[in-house]
């Protein structure tokens, strides 16, 4: 028998058996550790990039002369006013004066609509093709179908949505014209896929025993699910409405396609009103040219995002108390977003 | 005690089962007395599982299985495609390896399957009933709203056992409930077993002979039939007795050679 020796890097005797090679091993395991950090910051840089971009826009507007000294307070004041007047004011021909009340309106509004037209429908199809569907061919071809409409370009959903609902494909009868209905159904459209691949995942990860359990005590494939199933994947719908959501938040291409005004006076009163949406609204004052303007355009990329965070805190807050509740202690889907 | 006697509950005739192209079980015959314990032994894969899946047709849920010939339960015919599979399931009630409990509380977790199929009665004496049965209700009294799968994997798996109780099946069956269990436990389930003969009629799977020896009247044992299916590994019944004879005096040179340790 040789003599094992003495591993300097590690301490340990070496192995006859076993090059551990640790330095090599360590020096990988930190290049890669620091190829990964990189990664994150270069994301993180762009992001905050984008941010401080469009606040500094905010707090210092283009008009504005830096030579006009004014107090920390004042000018806090001046931004308040500046965001009450956003929130409070609609269009018009000044740029000191515009706001985006209808916008706002519009956009809630619209989502007011996606969520009740998406939602169950995107988690009706993941039940189906999940817990219903036993045929593994007509599965897969839906499935590959669904995964390709998650990648599908908005602008595509927008011409479609255009040609269905705006246009009844030519018959007037089914026409719904430019109103908010048709902006909620073509955004709804866009967003089925998000929904429906998260509850998808969501319901995958519940075990096989609790099915097992329920069925083998005399359910029905719905009394399992309504039961079971759909307050165990609650936090996975959760998940992707918000992704779903915030997606259909940010969307101006398909809604320029099916009507969406690009200034409106009032805000819309119902499904079949004329509508308009914040970024739309954003997206025609950013491309006005008197520099006032993209203030206002800056602005509204700030109320955007607050109304983004609001949503995804209270949707994470919702699902965070309902997981506490609920899941299984096993199937708990990882804790991202 | 001998086999004739005794009133049949659950009977197969020449029930194969298959996955996909494979053969798993061949020409099961096997006749389940009421108000007994019958033990199914066997090395593993010889499809002790299986054959306990299709008494409540659990097999429907794995891709792939085909069943063939016929399994009674008193007069009605089980594998009949226009049973009422939901029905059935609830006339024979189940308890699995693992202990599964769903993610509810205790008293839900009883009251769940009671509910579901449309008990009339009064909920909260069910539970207490069903959860006395079980040998769980002292220890589980005084928390009824907490969380079923956070008792000890024991008291989870007394605690499905419960949950199968609160339905009233005819036939419980069970799929090597103690292999998760340590020995204390393992014994109060063991007893419970016991008790629960007189009302239940009950078909458990299990690796551990003792287990089988301990608590059973009849014990089938099933091997792999490698003379008829050389080189392929189809379960078919060794012998099927009475427990003390099984292990005493078994007929068959397999089921010797088996729980003498020698194969398997």
């Amino acid at each position: 028998m040789n003599n094992p020796g003495f591993d300097m890097a590690t301490g340990f005797e070496k192995s006859p058996v076993y090059s551990l090679r640790r330095r090599k091993r360590e020096r990988r395991n930190r290049i890669f550790r620091i190829v990964c950090l990189g990664s994150t910051m270069l994301g993180v840089f762009f992001l905050l990039t984008v941010m401080v971009a469009v606040l500094f826009r905010v707090i210092f507007p283009a008009n504005d002369t830096r030579e006009t000294m004014v107090s920390a307070s004042q000018r806090l004041q001046q931004l308040a006013d500046f965001f009450g007047r956003l929130l409070n004011n609609g269009p018009g021909i000044d740029p000191t004066e515009v706001g985006y009340k209808v916008g706002l309106a519009g956009t809630l509004w619209l989502l007011f609509f996606v969520v009740l037209l998406a939602v169950p429908v995107a988690v009706g199809a993941a039940v189906f093709l999940e817990e219903y569907c036993n045929d593994g061919k007509i599965r897969s071809i839906i499935q590959t179908n669904i995964s390709n409409l998650a990648g599908v370009p908005s602008i595509v959903y927008g011409l479609l949505g255009l040609a269905i609902f705006q246009r009844g494909f030519g018959y007037s009868r089914l026409a719904l014209g430019p109103c908010l209905l048709a902006g909620a159904l073509t955004l709804s459209l866009l967003i089925l896929p998000v929904i429906l691949i998260a509850t998808q995942e969501a319901l995958r990860a519940i075990p096989k025993s609790m099915r097992y359990a329920a069925l083998a005590l005399g359910a029905t494939r719905w009394q399992l699910i309504r039961d079971h199933l759909l307050p165990a994947a609650m936090p996975g719908i959760l998940t992707g409405s918000i992704l779903g959501i915030s997606r259909a938040i940010g969307e101006t291409a398909p809604l320029l396609m099916v009507g969406a005004a690009a200034s409106l006076l009032k805000p819309p009163r119902g499904p079949f009103s004329r509508y308009t949406a914040l970024p739309v609204e954003i997206y025609f004052n950013a491309k006005e040219p008197d520099p006032a303007y993209s203030t206002v355009a800056a602005g509204g990329i700030l109320i955007l995002l607050a109304l983004l965070l609001c949503l995804n805190f209270s949707a994470i807050t919702i699902r965070n108390r309902h997981r506490a509740k609920h899941s299984p202690k096993q199937a708990r889907p990882a804790n991202n977003i | 005690m001998s086999l004739t006697d005794l009133t049949q509950i659950l009977r197969t005739d020449s029930l194969s089962v298959s996955y996909f192209d494979q053969l798993a079980l061949h020409n099961i015959n096997i006749s389940i007395p009421q108000n007994c314990i019958t033990a199914l032994i066997g090395p593993s894969g010889c499809g002790k599982s299986t054959l306990l899946r299709c008494f409540n047709r659990m097999n429907d849920l794995v891709p792939g299985v085909r069943v063939s010939g016929q399994i009674f339960l008193n007069e009605t015919d089980v594998l009949d495609p226009r049973i009422d599979v939901v029905q059935l399931r609830r006339r024979v009630g189940m308890v699995f390896q693992k202990p599964n409990p769903f993610p509810k509380s205790i008293f839900q977790n009883v009251a769940w399957g009671a509910r579901i199929n449309g008990y009339q009665g009064d909920m909260a004496e069910l539970v207490e009933r069903c959860l006395r049965q079980a040998a769980l209700w002292d220890e589980v009294k005084d928390k009824l709203s907490r969380p079923g799968d956070q008792l000890s994997g024991g008291q989870q798996q007394r605690l499905c056992i419960a949950r199968t109780l609160a339905v009233e099946p005819e036939i419980i069956l069970m799929d090597e409930p103690c292999s998760a269990l340590d020995p204390i436990a393992t014994g109060a389930v063991e007893e419970l077993m016991e008790q629960l003969k007189t009302n239940y009629t009950i078909v458990i799977v299990t690796h551990n002979m003792q287990q089988a020896k301990r608590v059973s009247d009849l014990t089938a044992c099933l091997m792999h039939d490698t003379q008829s299916f050389p080189g392929r590994r189809v379960g078919v019944i060794a012998e099927f007795s009475t427990t003390d004879k099984l292990f005493t005096n078994p007929s068959d040179p397999r089921t010797e050679a088996y729980i003498t340790g020698r194969i398997g």
